[in-house]
């Protein structure tokens, strides 16, 4: 019977991580992912989880521990966030290139300076190239269900790349929420012993992993990063398919919530999700046509899913928790790009809010209906809004 | 000169590996490293005297490359694609039978 209980999402990613059987988990403590490695030590101790549990100096130790268990043939996982994900940028790329499905949880933090420990999505957008799939999680439940997801996807033949899944800073990472622990019967029907494809130590198969590529070669391997980025999307639709049938929940890489007849729809991820969905309740009774959707799926961008959702909208707008500077957000790219080329298309809105943690309130919301409906009776209004924000004291 | 044992594997090698991407770029047939001849590095190259040699193996075995071969009368013989003129095969002589000099003078 699976476990129902309460917990944070840190410990809810521990769990996740339990259950999926790594053979080696290497971490460095950074708030607010602390936790996560924490709790796995604690298995690994207890000899619940049979594991190496690697103390290493830094992030960029701790991932490239994981890349060298990952080449030799094993589950890996680890847990970072912030600057902590920043400083194993440079690893994530090998990791993607080697085609090694390593999992890292990521407790979604905003990025220095000013140093902020709190919620926003900056640390992973910013990983957003580096060809890792990102899934995005709603509330605790969902991250523990998208790591067993991710894990899943990652180590399909037709993909092999690495995976983050990203829990709110604190919203979720510290806050105590009801969470059903699956069977580990289930769980290991689901996973399976890992079997490595194609990065595996064996002395009867001599190898080199992480080659030098000269012009003639590199083109091409990292064509084949694209390539198990495009298979992703079908795999994480079968993925979440099987799932629903072993454990009941249902995931999509956009989910959409009351879309129909919307005139107005909200798109957004992580735990703004379910504030955002609130909202559109709210504003449904006052009989206003408003949806919502979600993006469960980052990377890769679920372009035909975000074609569908543009058709049932005349405004979408984008609830970001990023920057990319002179641009708006990042998710605002991936629409445009997903859009420019079709014959009807919304009027697409950025809204840039809830940085370094700061509370989205219905007010902000508020903020952002008001603008979508001047867009939408033909006013002419900002692309990009930063809602929120302190204007008196700049 | 002795020619390269690897002759074969080396020409397979360079045949297989410029064919096919494998998934994170893997190079799975071994001796791949062969194909690129490090010889032309070198600034330094071992000169041999046949007469002080001994036949003691010790530039045979400490040959990092290895660049040196053993003849049918069991004499060093060194490939110079491959040497990179590291001088440790003069080093470990012990009759100084191998003497390091500027290839280019």
């Amino acid at each position: 019977m699976p476990i129902r209980t309460v917990m944070k999402a840190n410990e809810a990613a521990a769990w996740a991580a339990k259950l999926a059987k790594p053979k080696v988990i290497a971490a460095f403590p950074i708030t607010p992912s602390t936790l996560v490695p924490e709790k796995i030590s604690e298995f690994v101790a207890n000899g619940e989880l049979d594991a190496e549990f690697i103390k290493v100096e830094s992030e960029h130790s701790a991932i490239s521990a994981c890349v060298g268990a990952s080449a030799a043939g094993v589950r890996t996982f680890t847990a970072t966030a912030s600057q902590g994900l920043a400083l194993m940028h440079e690893v994530l790329f090998i990791a993607a290139g080697m085609r090694l499905p390593i999992v890292v949880a990521v407790g979604n933090r905003s990025l220095s300076a000013p140093i902020n420990i709190w919620n926003d999505w900056q640390d992973s957008i910013s990983e957003r190239d580096t060809g890792w799939l990102q899934f995005y999680a709603e509330n605790n439940q969902e991250a523990l269900d998208l790591i067993l997801i991710a894990f899943k996807v990652a180590e399909n033949e037709k993909v092999l790349l690495p995976a983050m899944v990203g829990f709110d800073a604190f919203i979720l990472t510290h806050t105590v929420e009801p969470v059903e622990i699956p069977d580990q019967e289930v769980v290991d029907e689901f996973l399976g012993e890992y079997e490595p494809k194609h990065a595996y130590l064996d002395p009867e198969r001599p190898i080199t992993q992480g080659t030098l590529a000269f012009p003639a070669h590199y083109m091409e391997a990292r064509y084949t990063v694209w390539e198990a980025n495009e298979n992703a999307k079908k795999v994480i639709d079968e993925v979440f398919e099987e799932f629903e049938k072993k454990f009941g929940r249902k995931y999509r890489k956009v989910e959409e919530y009351r879309t129909e007849d919307a005139e107005i729809v909200f798109v957004t991820m992580g735990s703004l999700a379910g504030t955002v969905k609130e909202y559109v309740d709210h504003l449904r009774e006052q009989g206003i046509k408003a949806g919502a959707a979600k993006l469960t799926v980052y990377r890769p961008f679920p372009i035909e899913e975000v074609r569908e959702l543009a058709k049932k909208a005349k405004v979408i707008a984008l609830l970001e928790k990023n920057v990319t500077f002179s641009v708006g957000g990042a998710l605002f790219q991936d629409f445009s790009r997903a859009l420019i080329n079709e014959k009807e298309k919304p009027i697409i809105l950025d809204f840039i809010l809830g940085l370094g943690g700061r509370d989205v309130t219905f007010q902000n919301l508020d903020e952002v209906l008001e603008i979508s409906r001047k867009a939408l009776n033909g006013e002419k209004v900002d692309e990009v809004n930063w809602i929120g924000l302190r204007k008196e004291i700049l | 000169m002795a020619e390269s044992p690897f002759k074969e594997n080396i020409e397979r090698v360079a045949k297989e590996y410029s064919e096919k991407m494998t998934p994170g770029a893997i190079a799975t047939i071994p001796g791949s490293s062969v194909i690129n001849k490090t010889g032309s590095w070198r600034v330094f190259v071992p000169e041999f005297n046949r007469d002080k040699c001994t036949r003691c193996f010790l530039c045979y075995i400490y040959c990092p490359e290895p660049a040196i071969y053993l003849d049918e009368e069991n004499y060093p013989v060194f490939d110079y694609d491959y040497c990179k003129g590291c001088g440790i095969c003069a080093n470990e002589c012990p009759v100084d039978a191998i003497v390091m000099v500027r290839e280019t003078k």
